[in-house]
């Protein structure tokens, strides 16, 4: 009898792909309905974001910086700031700090929305998303009320933040993380017990302790897998060392405690936002440094000075001592940091962003594989993809 | 010649007038359950749904009907023309033509035939072919795993729903739905006693009409949307309206063989005035609401978990009852004759 060689069946999945979360291109190579090997092709959206920031001022680096997880745009600005600002060696005013502390966790709860009704929508229930949307549609007023922009806010400034909250917005947010812990509990209604959401998500996509810290996992995704790692704990930055919240581990890194763990992590996300705003001290927004900081445009009537200053920070901007920095913030979906070179000049000479997403997708073949396709779309969900981070 | 007219031309009006007089209710039927889904689902989703074209967006299933009929009917290359085309035909056909034998009313049935319980059964097994034609003919991955995964699927929930047909037949002691309906009338619903089995047999529906938990062959988030990938224009409708319609004649089989088909709930006064047709279109539209609603509530099933609940719980579920109702008619001398 003569020999045959079965061939893999290879299946394009992406990057036009209802599930492919943007623009995901996986090869699958499958046996029947079971995949052998997942190979990610990124780049579709590749914009050169590091490069692009290369040519502005810093300032101007900011925006680019929002176009990158857009599903919490506030939060990638922060380690931007943060790296600028260590090589500056300025010191940010306390309410900035809280304001940064608030908006983080504003942004963490915006991708975690995205993210888990995304998921649900992948698994195929389709009703929670929207519930979630509603409230991501409040969180973007929000930034809207306090920078004018609703996605993209460039809010964070190098030395603070641009503008001071306007009156009533606080409270606002207050009363609205009691109703919003409501419809997570609505979602967990829907989702929590319910067996068909068990039997996709319990086993599938099992992530070791080992295995997340050998592919450099962090945020949501290594604690699912039991290590209780958060920046946020271990190297408080910002106004997080007065913040009394808690972390959510996982026991068994599966699809399942991927998913609580976003979950509980937005209720924790509330009980942060409720704290610093209860003790978000008065004060300056922004550093009180001409050289960094632009003065108040009532200042530069009658001050000649403030003038000036002005048009060096908006035609030239500010320049930075050389040296290199590395700062870490603990955004939505782990590490995102930014290793930031500086010559001296008015540019940065080199921007390297650490997108987490970017290592949460090395993971994916290992975690897919022998699981059936529809299980592939369970992993994608969980392990907080965007494509604007991915491909910068 | 006059012989010639009423013995030919003449019943052949009357079935072509009778075919119409279904076919065209059932037609507006699935127009409006498309329209009825957008807005149960757009409901429970906090939405709207369709609300512009023409009062409440009524006629939106017409304007959606009217762009599909002007698409481009795209054929892929590579496809096998003809199956590609006979498929959503066979589809949409199949979802029709079980309604000869569904009594909408005492005495309304197009064709009172004995093996009525037989013909909606092979005719609701024959509905796999138009989505395996499909998956195979389009030539494209999605489209050929989506084929695979129904025919599957369908093939297994099609033995429970057997098994609970036959035990609804004991109870009755005759395959013609006018008799198992009457047989209700007489008794009481047969949702009564065999409640485990209406569960079993509205859920194995679900799978055999290939929606929401079960719609693995379209499986949006994997398979893009499985047999019907490559399809477009008309032959993209026809499956569409084939769905809706396989959802309506699942819900007026299980109104007849469950919930005393044209039967009021009770035979009393005020309930008995009402046409029997009516009582038979409102249980129909309670189980179709159960469709939507578990389509906007539940998650899908995988592949391999589905087939698990096919063969290792409803299975064994549906034989286990069928002794146990063949045992208790035998011992207590229910037999009907």
């Amino acid at each position: 009898m003569a020999e045959t060689q079965l061939k893999a069946f290879n299946v394009n999945f992406g990057p036009m792909h209802p599930s492919a979360h943007g623009v995901l291109r996986l090869v699958l190579e499958m046996s029947g309905e079971v995949v052998e090997r997942c190979d990610p092709h990124i780049g579709l959206l590749h914009r050169g974001t590091e490069k692009l920031i290369e040519q502005k001022t810093y300032m101007q680096a900011v925006p680019y910086l929002d176009r990158m997880d857009y599903t919490s745009s506030i939060n990638n600005e922060h380690p931007f700031v943060m790296a600028v600002e260590k090589l500056l060696g300025i010191e940010v005013p306390p309410r900035a700090q809280y304001m940064r502390v608030l908006w983080d966790e504003l942004g963490r709860i915006n991708h975690h929305l995205l993210n888990t009704g995304a998921n649900a929508m992948d698994v195929g229930a389709m009703t929670p998303i929207l519930y979630l949307f509603e409230q991501r549609e409040r969180i973007w007023e929000f930034a809207e009320r306090v920078s004018g922009s609703r996605m993209h806010t460039a809010f964070y400034r190098v030395g603070g933040v641009a503008f001071d909250m306007p009156a009533g917005l606080a409270e606002d947010i207050v009363a609205w993380t009691h109703t919003f812990e409501k419809v997570v509990e609505d979602i967990e209604g829907l989702l929590l017990n319910n067996r068909i959401w068990k039997q996709r998500m319990v086993d599938i996509g099992v992530i070791t302790a080992e295995q997340a810290l050998d592919w450099g996992l962090a945020g949501p995704q290594l604690r699912a897998s039991g290590v209780a790692w958060d920046l946020r704990k271990s190297q408080p930055y910002a106004a997080y060392a007065d913040m009394d919240f808690d972390i959510p581990v996982g026991k068994n890194g599966d699809c399942y405690d991927r998913y609580l763990i976003h979950l509980v992590e937005m209720h924790e996300s509330c009980k942060i936002i409720r704290q610093a705003i209860a003790k978000m001290p008065g004060g300056p927004v922004r550093v009180d440094n001409r050289k960094v900081s632009p003065p108040p445009r009532a200042e530069m009537k009658n001050s000649m000075e403030a003038l000036i200053h002005h048009f060096k920070l908006f035609s030239e901007g500010y320049r930075v001592p050389a040296g290199e920095s590395y700062s870490a913030i603990e955004g939505p979906k782990g590490e995102l940091a930014v290793y930031l070179v500086s010559d001296g000049t008015n540019k940065p000479y080199r921007c390297k962003i650490r997108p987490p997403a970017f290592v949460n997708l090395q993971a994916l073949d290992m975690m897919s594989k022998g699981h059936m396709l529809a299980d592939i779309v369970a992993n994608i969900g969980t392990i907080d993809l965007v494509f604007g981070e991915v491909d910068r | 010649m006059a012989e010639l007219w009423t013995g030919y031309v003449w019943p052949v009006v009357i079935i072509i007038a009778e075919i119409i007089a279904i076919v065209l209710p059932l037609l507006i039927g699935v127009a409006y359950l498309t329209y009825a889904e957008r807005k149960v689902i757009g409901a429970i989703q906090l939405r709207k749904g369709p609300n512009t074209v023409g009062p409440f967006g009524l006629l939106q299933p017409m304007a959606d009907g009217a762009k599909l009929f002007f698409k481009e009917i795209i054929i892929p290359q590579g496809a096998s023309k003809g199956v590609f085309l006979l498929a959503p035909m066979m589809t949409f056909t199949l979802a029709l033509i079980a309604w000869a034998v569904i009594p909408v009313n005492a005495g309304w049935v197009l064709s009172n035939i004995n093996v009525g319980v037989l013909y909606l059964f092979a005719i609701s097994s024959l509905g796999v072919y138009g989505i395996i034609m499909a998956g195979w003919a389009s030539n494209s991955k999605y489209a050929f795993l989506g084929g695979l995964r129904s025919a599957a699927q369908m093939v297994s929930y099609e033995v429970s729903i057997g098994f609970v047909m036959i035990s609804i037949l004991l109870c009755v002691g005759s395959l013609n739905l006018s008799d198992v309906v009457h047989a209700q009338e007489k008794g009481v619903w047969f949702i009564i006693p065999h409640f485990p089995m209406f569960i079993v047999f509205y859920i194995s529906g679900l799978a055999e009409t290939n929606r929401s938990p079960f719609d693995l062959p379209e499986g949006e988030s994997e398979l893009v949307a499985g047999y019907m990938v490559e399809y477009s224009g008309m032959p993209f409708a026809l499956f569409f309206l084939g769905e809706y319609a396989n959802m309506f004649l699942m819900s007026g089989t299980i109104t007849t063989l469950f919930l005393g088909g044209w039967l009021p709930p009770i035979a009393v006064a005020p309930f008995t005035w009402v046409p029997g047709i009516i009582w038979f279109a409102l249980k129909v539209c309670v189980l179709l609401f159960g469709f939507l609603w578990i389509r906007a509530t539940m998650p899908r099933y995988r592949y391999d978990q589905l087939m698990r609940l096919g063969w290792k719980v409803f299975l064994p579920l549906s034989l286990v009852w069928l002794v146990l109702t063949a045992g208790v008619l035998e011992v207590f001398g229910l037999v009907p004759n």
